[in-house]
């Protein structure tokens, strides 16, 4: 069955995505909440796996959850925390369960989160992930065995455009869309010069683009994430224009700003569509498409 | 090969030689020398901090290699104050605590944790160069190695993570693959790296590891 993401990636429209992460714990009422607000406004919503190796409830869990709702859900699943036993498990459970896209990252290493004696798995990488998927697909799984009822996915991948150097990352970039990757969701892009540049490497390949529009909320969360994010870079002009914003405003600058990226990328068909990244404030997803003109 | 060693906490070892007042302690005159770990000074060292809390240390030895066979030598020229002891506190890497287990009866205490088999880079700083993975993957990765030099033991590239190419763990680490996409370029090898690599066989040979040469 083709997803309607995939549906939407192949119509030609500019498409657009989002994301939700879900809490520590059970109460889902924020996370379900916050989709209500943006779901009319999207094609699809990721729904993060333990998003910075912070231990949280499941994705695929907050993907049945938005499925019930009638949403499409991406399903984010990284290598981090299974080995290929459970990852392949829960890809076989994910489909039966309607979820037909999926997104394959690495994870971010388990230092980083808030379990920090925990042993980082890694498996399989992005890659072998994406690979697997296609295996499934086939009906075999990597210990050579057939599936009594395989999976169909819409498969894709993450990039980081803003990298430094830039180079290693186009290798790995190459192996995913020869690995099965039907979409790229990239990391925040901010210098629009700079990810041209990337789409006239990327477009040699046949992948659909997301370029990543991660909200600015304020000048000290754009120099934050400059000077700590690896992969991000806020130029200093859009931190100055944060910083001129009257006292209180600075959130709806930030809305302003994501929007007019939004709406030159749209304009000047610079790539396939838009993933956007509200970090914590998802209400205001639809009044940034507001802004972007969408 | 050299074993790379860090004493432990006082505390831990006070506490693992709980109830055992006479103590024999063995130092290793190979990595745990060169580490600073186990070697003539900190035997010594251990014996002033075992006598100041009140333990009869019985005989102190630094084996010339803790590891290898000679030990039942070194150790049967000092049998008899080892026969007085309780215990033997052990200053090598685990190898020798296992070496030297083989061969007493009497409880054995590490006062070490083995950290990793690493080279010196320069005087007093190591890094790991091989988790004795039973593959080696050197041949395609520039002779630098992504199962102990990336943070993920990714095959396929960074991940990322990597900014400036340093390590999302630590800003002080080199990016594995970041060096290796670096050295490739230089070799004109790089279409080594664009090679898709399937995921590893994590039981070359499976735990208890075992070999016999035929």
């Amino acid at each position: 069955m083709v997803s309607k993401f995939k549906q939407a990636l192949n119509s030609g429209k500019f498409v657009i995505t989002t994301e939700v992460g879900p809490p520590k714990g059970t109460n889902l009422e924020q996370m379900l909440h916050h989709v209500d607000l943006i779901k009319d406004s999207v094609d699809a919503i990721n729904v993060t796996d333990h998003q910075s190796s912070v231990m949280r409830f499941p994705s695929v869990g907050g993907c049945i959850l938005l499925k019930e709702k009638g949403v499409e859900p991406i399903l984010q699943m990284t290598c981090r925390d299974r080995n290929r036993l459970a990852l392949q498990a829960d890809l076989l459970f994910a489909n039966y369960m309607g979820i037909n896209n999926v997104l394959c990252l690495t994870g971010d290493a388990v230092p980083v989160g808030d379990h920090k004696e925990a042993k980082g798995v890694f498996d399989l990488d992005s890659v072998q992930l994406l690979k697997t998927v296609r295996l499934l697909e086939s009906g075999k799984d990597l210990g050579g065995n057939d599936l009594d009822g395989a999976v169909s996915y819409c498969a894709g991948a993450i990039v980081t455009p803003e990298a430094n150097p830039i180079e290693p990352q186009l290798v790995k970039f190459g192996k995913k869309v020869e690995a099965g990757a039907e979409f790229i969701q990239t990391q925040a892009i901010y210098d629009l010069d700079n990810f041209v540049k990337f789409m006239k490497h990327a477009r040699q390949y046949d992948v659909k683009i997301l370029a990543g529009i991660v909200l600015l909320s304020s000048a000290r969360m754009a120099k934050y994430m400059t000077q700590n994010i690896p992969g991000i870079f806020v130029p200093q002009d859009l931190i100055d224009e944060l910083d001129g914003a009257p006292k209180g405003e600075a959130l709806a600058k930030g809305i302003e700003i994501a929007g007019r990226l939004i709406a030159a990328l749209k304009k000047e068909a610079i790539c396939d569509g838009v993933h956007i990244m509200a970090i914590g404030k998802e209400e205001v997803v639809p009044d940034i498409l507001t802004a972007a003109g969408l | 090969m050299k074993s790379i060693t860090k004493q432990k906490p006082a505390e831990e070892i006070q506490q693992l030689l709980k109830g055992l007042d006479r103590v024999f302690i063995a130092g290793c005159g190979t990595c745990a020398t060169m580490t600073k770990t186990g070697g003539v000074d900190e035997v010594a060292d251990m014996r002033l901090t075992l006598e100041k809390a009140g333990k009869l240390v019985t005989g102190t030895i630094v084996i010339p290699t803790a590891c290898d066979d000679m030990t039942a030598d070194a150790l049967e020229q000092n049998k008899a104050a080892i026969d007085s002891a309780n215990a033997i506190l052990i200053m090598s890497c685990a190898l020798g605590v296992h070496r030297i287990s083989m061969y007493i009866k009497k409880p054995v205490i590490p006062a070490l944790d083995t950290l990793f088999i690493g080279l010196e880079d320069s005087y007093g700083e190591f890094h790991e160069v091989c988790a004795q993975c039973g593959q080696c993957v050197l041949g395609e990765t520039a002779g630098i190695c992504p199962i102990t030099a990336c943070h993920k033991s990714l095959l396929n590239g960074p991940c990322g993570g990597t900014n400036d190419g340093k390590c999302e763990v630590d800003k002080n680490k080199d990016c594995a693959w970041t060096l290796i996409h670096n050295r490739l370029a230089e070799q004109k090898r790089l279409e080594l790296m664009k090679k898709y690599q399937p995921p590893k066989n994590n039981q070359v040979v499976p735990r208890p590891k075992i070999a016999k040469i035929t």
